[in-house]
């Protein structure tokens, strides 16, 4: 990658931007600037925003999907943001002054939102250097087992990339271990009493209330169930799926190097996806801001009004996130600006009441440097997401039409849209995969479960993933999920994937 | 300027190269990839080159838009369709999960000899057809005032008055003197030409049906691949028969169907008089390709054939193909005829392509002597 010299006038642009944006009250990391060509561009985005990524051939295929789209004049890379401190941002040499003042203003507020937002807060700043001694520990051992080895593992991993837990950083699913073994072993020092269970009597009826041989009876009933429950592993099922396999599977030293590369980049980037349309919202939200109020020329009304309305637009059966982003953020500072939240604000049914609402508080401002520093996508949609502002931004949810075999519009009611929006937000839109035993049957073998709610999987897809997670496990595999309503049992053994109904309770 | 994206690139297309050669054999028979061909880019459907990952299928989840619109109203493919190579086309085949990926030609070719072993041809009389190119490729101090490099110039020029402190920059005058002047130079550079030309021949009598004449055309297209990877400029002629014989363009060659009867002399002829007109065999490599049936008219054509063959073609061409397309109607009589007259002459070479997934086997008979 060439470094040029950031040119002056670039610098006291971003100067200026940035003034303005610490003006608004945003808070955000030192930012770095390089001016990239076309081509570095769609190298680095082909990298994640990273300068250097560990080797492996789909960085040179996003990359040539990039190129070409950028080619063919289908699509720009505008800009690019990476969530570090100090935090780098790239802008496309030859944009026109506005394009870069945009993206300048838009930046401002990504990084904002990096800093802020509690989902960022347990990510690896660092990142930079992290992606580095990734690449390097990967190179590293390609020259010691083989290129092609190393990167058939990685194509297995990649293949399960997905499968983490990303809201494991904030809260614990699991207690510890050691405290739980610790807690045990106090109770049972404590005293040497039997904990059977005994039918309630006073004492002189015990002996005939509880004989001996029903406590006989009962202690072994007790003890059965204590095997019983000993024996499932895990005890409770595990989201984490990468974090069982590097800590249960039978692995090289290696191998288990590469998974735990995965599984930290994959945790890395899994926040992104979980805020992209706050994130894309308060970006747009301030660029439209500071440029509106600031920064923006006379001379330059058109240019900028032309790229806005590119960010904006809409098209049929897609869901363009800065324009939900940006527009929510707007409802809800109108919203708090004229106090239009609370019990009051609930309980009235009176639309033209509604609609006059204004008790002039002023909060908006305030309130959505609040979300942008404690919301997700879904929770953000979730509460904010209101009848009022699903009608007046016109959403509407679609889906595939078995009869006509075409993708229609399904329905304009609020709930159902609401639902169907939550439904692709919930887990980044991934389907929800646990372990569920780590030793089927007794044999080794490792069962995972698809938590299915609502839509089933791509079954050809699945197949070959669960191979791959058969090739960590060495041992043979199976997923349990449902298909058009019934329960199927997917098995990988020895590379083979065979398939049955099954139950599926739950 | 090299980046690292290119060790990444690379060795993606080296997968790819991987996975067209795994499926070859499918895609030859399947005459597919000719259907997408661009101008010397195919796009080759491959499966499974994306990491497969747990998700959900296609028609499972909806989405959410914004606009207008009624319920019912259509609506384009939902976020999947801006992943490129990801059309709507693929939703109704589910399961099966491809990528178009582009190749050059040229890759093609050389993915295909490779797989099949192909020989590089050693074209003959290259030391006879030399061409010469001039190009430009340096600077002199002399030359014709044609051919002077008005900026080199400019700037000896103004070198030589700048070491001189004659070069006033507020008055930045520059006069070029004699010795200042720099001309454009070149070399002739010989270039071997190697000039091929292939005429394809078919029987178009009404016993070719359409699935024979598809065989016929896949075949033509991994021919045409192979030997214009190998010769620099290749020309191609087409020449139908049944009764008589027409030279044609390319359209029409795959889409001419005639019910008459069929005289292969007439192809013969046409062929062997094309070759003395045009294509003088010292300076041309040429390749006479025909197919058909195997239905001749009679025994006494045949023999025609035969001594046509042995007399105007074969001294003149580098290879002659002859491939037999089974049909219900045919007899297969000819390429019987051809084994037993020239079986010996190692110019001929026979090839009975029964179905679609015999092309690959027959391409290798016919380009496997490296001719």
């Amino acid at each position: 990658m060439t470094l040029r010299h950031f040119p002056d006038y670039l610098r006291e642009m971003q100067l200026t931007i940035e003034g303005y944006a610490r003006n608004y009250g945003l808070d955000f990391f030192t930012i770095l600037y390089e001016v990239l060509d076309y081509k570095t561009m769609n190298e680095v985005a082909a990298y994640g925003g990273f300068p250097t990524r560990y080797p492996h051939w789909r960085f040179g295929m996003d990359y040539e999907q990039l190129s070409k789209s950028y080619e063919w004049g289908l699509s720009k890379i505008y800009e690019m943001v990476i969530n570090t401190n100090p935090a780098y941002a790239y802008l496309l040499e030859g944009n026109s002054l506005v394009d870069q003042k945009i993206v300048m203003a838009h930046v401002c507020a990504h990084v904002d939102f990096f800093k802020n937002n509690y989902f960022f807060s347990k990510t690896n700043r660092k990142m930079i250097d992290g992606m580095a001694n990734h690449a390097a520990s990967v190179r590293r051992h390609m020259a010691r087992v083989g290129q092609e080895e190393v990167e058939n593992f990685i194509d297995v991993c990649l293949s399960l990339e997905n499968l983490i837990d990303p809201m494991s950083p904030f809260i614990m699913r699991q207690r510890d271990p050691k405290a739980e073994a610790a807690e045990k072993a106090e109770r049972a020092d404590d005293g040497t009493h039997d904990d059977v269970p005994r039918l309630r009597a006073k004492q002189y009826m015990d002996k005939y209330i509880n004989p001996p041989d029903f406590i006989e009876a009962q202690r072994k009933k007790r003890d059965e169930e204590k095997t019983k429950a000993a024996r499932k592993f895990p005890e409770q099922p595990v989201r984490d799926v990468l974090m069982f396999l590097i800590q249960h599977a039978p692995l090289q030293p290696w191998q288990r190097d590469v998974l735990e590369i995965v599984r930290d980049e994959a945790y890395y980037f899994a926040p992104q996806a979980m805020t992209k349309i706050m994130n894309e919202g308060w970006a747009t939200y301030w660029h439209s801001k500071i440029m509106t109020e600031k920064a923006l020329q006379a001379s330059e009304v058109i240019d900028y009004a032309d790229a806005c309305a590119g960010v904006l637009a809409t098209s049929p059966g897609r869901l363009n996130p800065y324009k939900l982003g940006v527009e929510l953020f707007r409802n809800i500072e109108d919203r708090w600006n004229r106090g239009q939240f609370g019990k009051e604000w609930n309980e009235c049914d009176n639309m033209d009441q509604k609609r006059a609402w204004d008790k002039k508080l002023g909060l908006g401002q305030k309130k959505i440097f609040e979300v942008r520093r404690l919301y997700n996508d879904i929770t953000f949609i979730d509460e904010f997401f209101t009848l009022e502002f699903c009608i007046e931004q016109k959403f509407y949810a679609f889906g595939f039409q078995e009869r006509s075999g075409n993708w229609e519009i399904m329905s304009r009611e609020f709930k159902k849209v609401k639902d169907q929006m939550l439904k692709m937000l919930t887990n980044r839109g991934q389907p929800l995969i646990v372990v569920e035993d780590g030793n089927l049957d007794n044999r080794g073998e490792l069962l995972l479960r698809h938590v299915h709610e609502g839509a089933d999987l791509d079954v050809e897809q699945s197949k070959q993933t669960l191979r791959n997670v058969a090739k960590i496990w060495s041992r043979p595999v199976s997923l349990v999920s449902k298909s058009e309503g019934k329960g199927r049992l997917m098995r990988c053994e020895g590379g083979t994937v065979s398939e049955r109904a099954a139950d599926y309770a739950g | 300027m090299s980046q690292k994206i290119d060790l990444d690139h690379g060795r993606f297309r080296q997968i790819i190269r991987g996975k067209i050669k795994q499926h070859l054999r499918q895609y030859i028979s399947q005459g597919e990839m000719i259907a997408k061909k661009g101008n010397d880019k195919v796009s080759v459907p491959l499966p499974h080159v994306d990491i497969p990952r747990f998700k959900f299928g296609d028609k499972q989840q909806g989405g959410v838009g914004q606009g207008k619109g009624e319920v019912g109203e259509q609506v384009g493919k939902g976020e999947e369709s801006d992943q490129p190579g990801k059309g709507g086309e693929a939703s109704d085949r589910p399961g099966e999960h491809m990528t178009d990926v582009e190749v050059s030609l040229q890759e093609l070719a050389e993915i295909m000899g490779e797989e099949l072993a192909l020989p590089r041809i050693q074209p003959k009389g290259t030391e006879k057809i030399v061409a010469y190119k001039d190009k430009y490729s340096g600077i002199r101090n002399t030359g014709p005032e044609s051919l002077r490099h008005f900026r080199r110039t400019f700037r000896q020029a103004m070198r030589r008055q700048i070491s001189m402190s004659a070069y006033d920059p507020k008055n930045p005058i520059v006069v070029p003197i004699r010795e200042d002047k720099r001309y454009r130079s070149w070399r002739s550079e010989p270039l071997p030409q190697s000039n091929a030309v292939i005429i394809y021949m078919m029987d178009v009598s009404g016993s070719m049906g359409d699935e024979q004449k598809e065989i016929v055309r896949i075949e033509s297209f991994w021919i045409d691949t192979w030997l214009r990877s190998q010769y620099h400029g290749i020309e191609s002629r087409y020449i139908i028969h049944d009764a008589m014989a027409k030279e044609v363009d390319r359209d029409t060659f795959f889409r001419t169907r005639e019910s008459g009867g069929t005289m292969i002399s007439s192809a013969y002829k046409l062929c062997a008089k094309m070759i003395e007109d045009e294509y003088p065999s010292s300076q041309w490599n040429i390749y006479p390709f025909h197919f058909s049936d195997g239905d001749n008219w009679s025994v006494d054509d045949t023999h025609t054939c035969v001594e046509l063959l042995k007399n105007d073609l074969l001294p003149h061409v580098n290879l002659f193909g002859y491939g037999q397309v089974e049909s219900p109607y045919g007899s297969g009589q000819f390429i019987k005829d051809l084994t037993q007259h020239f079986d010996a002459d190692e110019r001929v070479v026979t090839s009975e392509i029964k179905s679609k997934d015999a092309i690959m086997d027959s391409i290798k008979e016919f380009l496997g002597k490296g001719k």
